[in-house]
């Protein structure tokens, strides 16, 4: 019996192929360039491969490490803030019965809505007045007001997933409100609120057109950095910036998938 | 004079015994005119109970008759517009929960997942500062009580139905609440254990000399467990009393349907003295019942359970008055089952259909007298 081919998977093979590339080419394409040290056209591969940029790159004089602290520093800021204000405003949409509650989660949703260029513009010029612009707690700010959304949005839905009796039940064996909370709710909530904490530093470590307009040129994260790179042509320096830029998202991604349980990704916006 | 306390105290003791002295002076529990509402909704339309110490009320009704709603403004969770609850004299109705000193069960047992068996049994000690050993050896005593020994490290998600339902009535009595209560409990369980776990808490809570208030809809269940049953019915109590009290004397038509006096049969009568003289109809027969200070007149509710009254074939005259003053019905056969022990027989009395138990089976078609003896039915005015 021979086994019949189906040819039917040739448009798909291909439809595969093409998503494949699109998604891998430009990936391969920046993994090429990090230990490229000569390539021109129109040579179809690099000419000669080291790695005398990474050196360049991770050396003192090499600016990567500080905008790399730098950016972990906003980013963590960032979570600190947006969990801060999230945890409560997240609690409060979950139990309490507010009035005009879609229309809040809405307003998160509002600095998105618009086009960023504009909205950075007029914040870097309000900023410019109360002495922000170009502080570290300038740009957490822009971050805080950009990562808000996922952090209210994932912490209602975790605290929504939990059952109002598991609180009820630690109050009727004599824990205060805040001690329930404490001891029964955030801990149960922790996962939906962990990832929205990486949903944040994630969002704030790749963050670019807020941190241009109210941080530069005295803070300097690692976007701009990449930026900076790219835009004078030096491909290897943005090919590594874009590396080290890479590894935390990816990572963090596989965190949340575990975490991120589909009863609480089922309340999201609800 | 000693003696004869002694005496009183162990009388106490029996089942009822506490109860049966009436409405008691010094309740430990009241609930005093208690009206809740949820929005423009009435759901507890003034509500009075007392409940003594150690003893077993249950709270029994349809869904939706506000049972639990009147267990949650006990444990807290409901504030009444209107009306109070004291414990033991002290008025608690603006407290919190977690200063009443009371447990509740939850029906979802509402067991944390992130801790351990002995975390959730052992965490109202830990809120109460007590010193980790004592803590541990209140935990593992419990856990011996409820012969949950070896399961003291696991995670909720990894026991059964019937152990989870004991860590959470564990976890309440750990912190050796006044007052125990417990919300439909036992309903998550399946038939055979829920029957072992019935026995299981009434055994804890007289021991332990617990007051415990049990909301449930099962009319068995209420029956078999508590020393009271307060009967509720659209936000209102219908009847309060011992078991034999709402089983055999029940105060009004719904508490006669609800406690299975399903048949329902109209009638004529006329009260004369201590006597109500039912009037024959083309179905049934004349018949005499004590008044027992009503005056029943007019129109009524007659119902009886099925179980409780005789089945014969139908004689000559059988409309005749009988000299023990028994009711009899006239009626055919329509269907026949067997249950299991006795026949059950549904039977077309005029126009109504009830249903009979005897211990041999009449055909269908078949012309039949119902023998309802006098304390076997319940008689109301027709509203």
């Amino acid at each position: 019996m021979s086994a019949r081919f189906d040819w039917k998977w040739i448009p798909r093979g291909i439809a595969l192929g093409i998503l494949a590339f699109v998604i891998f080419g430009p990936l391969a394409n920046l993994l090429l360039w990090t230990v490229t040290e000569r390539w021109y056209f129109p040579h179809v591969l690099p000419l000669k491969y080291g790695f005398s940029f990474w050196a360049n790159v991770f050396s003192p004089r090499g600016n990567a490490m500080s905008s790399l602290g730098t950016s972990v520093f906003i980013a963590t800021l960032t979570v600190i803030l947006s969990l801060g204000l999230a945890i409560p405003a997240g609690y409060a949409l979950a139990r309490l019965r507010l009035p005009f509650r879609g229309l809040i989660l809405l307003a998160l949703l509002i600095p998105q809505a618009f086009p960023n260029l504009p909205v950075y513009v007029n914040i870097a010029r309000i900023f410019y007045q109360y002495g922000l612009n170009g502080t570290i707690l300038g740009v957490v700010l822009v971050h805080v007001t950009h990562g808000l959304v996922y952090a209210v949005w994932i912490a209602t839905a975790a605290f929504s997933a939990i059952d109002r009796e598991l609180e009820e039940a630690a109050r009727s064996m004599g824990a205060s409100a805040l001690r329930g909370f404490w001891d029964v709710t955030l801990p149960i909530a922790a996962p939906g609120l962990l990832a929205s904490a990486i949903f944040v530093f994630l969002e704030s470590l790749d963050e670019f057109t807020g941190t241009y307009f109210v941080g530069a040129p005295d803070v300097t994260t690692l976007p701009l950095l990449l930026y900076t790179a790219g835009a004078g042509g030096n491909y290897q320096i943005a090919s590594i910036t874009a590396l080290i830029l890479l590894v935390p998202s990816i990572a963090f991604m596989f965190v949340v998938e575990r975490f991120l349980r589909s009863d609480v990704l089922s309340k999201v916006g609800h | 004079m000693e003696r004869s306390i002694i005496l009183a105290r162990l009388c106490n003791k029996g089942r009822g015994g506490l109860s049966q002295r009436g409405i008691s002076l010094n309740a430990f529990l009241e609930v005093v005119n208690a009206r809740v509402l949820y929005g423009q909704n009435e759901v507890l339309k003034g509500v009075n109970l007392a409940v003594e110490k150690g003893e077993f009320v249950a709270l029994l009704g349809s869904s939706g008759c506000g049972k639990t709603t009147l267990l949650r403004s006990i444990a807290g969770f409901n504030t009444p517009a209107s009306g109070a609850i004291r414990v033991n004299g002290r008025d608690v109705t603006g407290l919190p929960p977690d200063k009443r000193g009371m447990a509740l069960v939850f029906q979802s047992y509402a067991l944390w997942p992130h801790m351990t068996v002995d975390q959730n049994i052992g965490y109202g000690l830990k809120l109460r500062r007590m010193p980790k050993a004592t803590i541990e050896a209140r935990v593992t005593e419990i856990k011996r009580l409820l012969g949950l020994d070896a399961l003291g490290a696991r995670k909720p998600a990894n026991l059964s139905g019937g152990q989870r339902q004991r860590v959470a009535l564990g976890r309440a009595l750990a912190i050796q609440p006044d007052i125990l209560l417990l919300d439909e409990p036992l309903s998550n369980l399946d038939a055979r254990i829920r029957l072992t776990v019935r026995h299981e808490i009434t055994a804890l809570q007289r021991r332990l000399g617990i007051t415990a208030v049990h909301v449930t809809h099962d009319r068995e269940e209420a029956m078999v467990m508590a020393d009271r049953i307060v009967i509720l019915n659209n936000g209102e109590i219908a009847q309060v009393g011992t078991p034999e009290d709402v089983y055999n004397r029940p105060a009004s038509d719904f508490v006669a349907a609800f406690m299975g006096a399903e048949n329902l049969i109209e009638l004529s009568a006329v009260t004369k003295g201590d006597r109500v003289e039912i009037a024959a109809g083309s179905f049934n027969s004349a018949a005499v019942a004590s008044a027992r200070g009503r005056t029943l007149s007019g129109p009524l509710n007659a119902r009886f359970r099925g179980e409780s009254v005789e089945l014969s074939d139908a004689g000559g005259a059988i409309l005749s008055v009988q000299g023990d003053g028994s009711l009899r019905l006239s009626g055919v056969v329509e269907q026949t089952s067997y249950p299991g022990g006795l026949w059950r027989h549904v039977i077309a009395v005029g126009p109504a259909h009830v249903i009979v138990d005897s211990p041999r089976s009449f055909e269908i078609g078949r012309r039949v007298s119902i023998r309802i003896p006098e304390e076997a039915l319940f008689l109301f005015p027709k509203q």
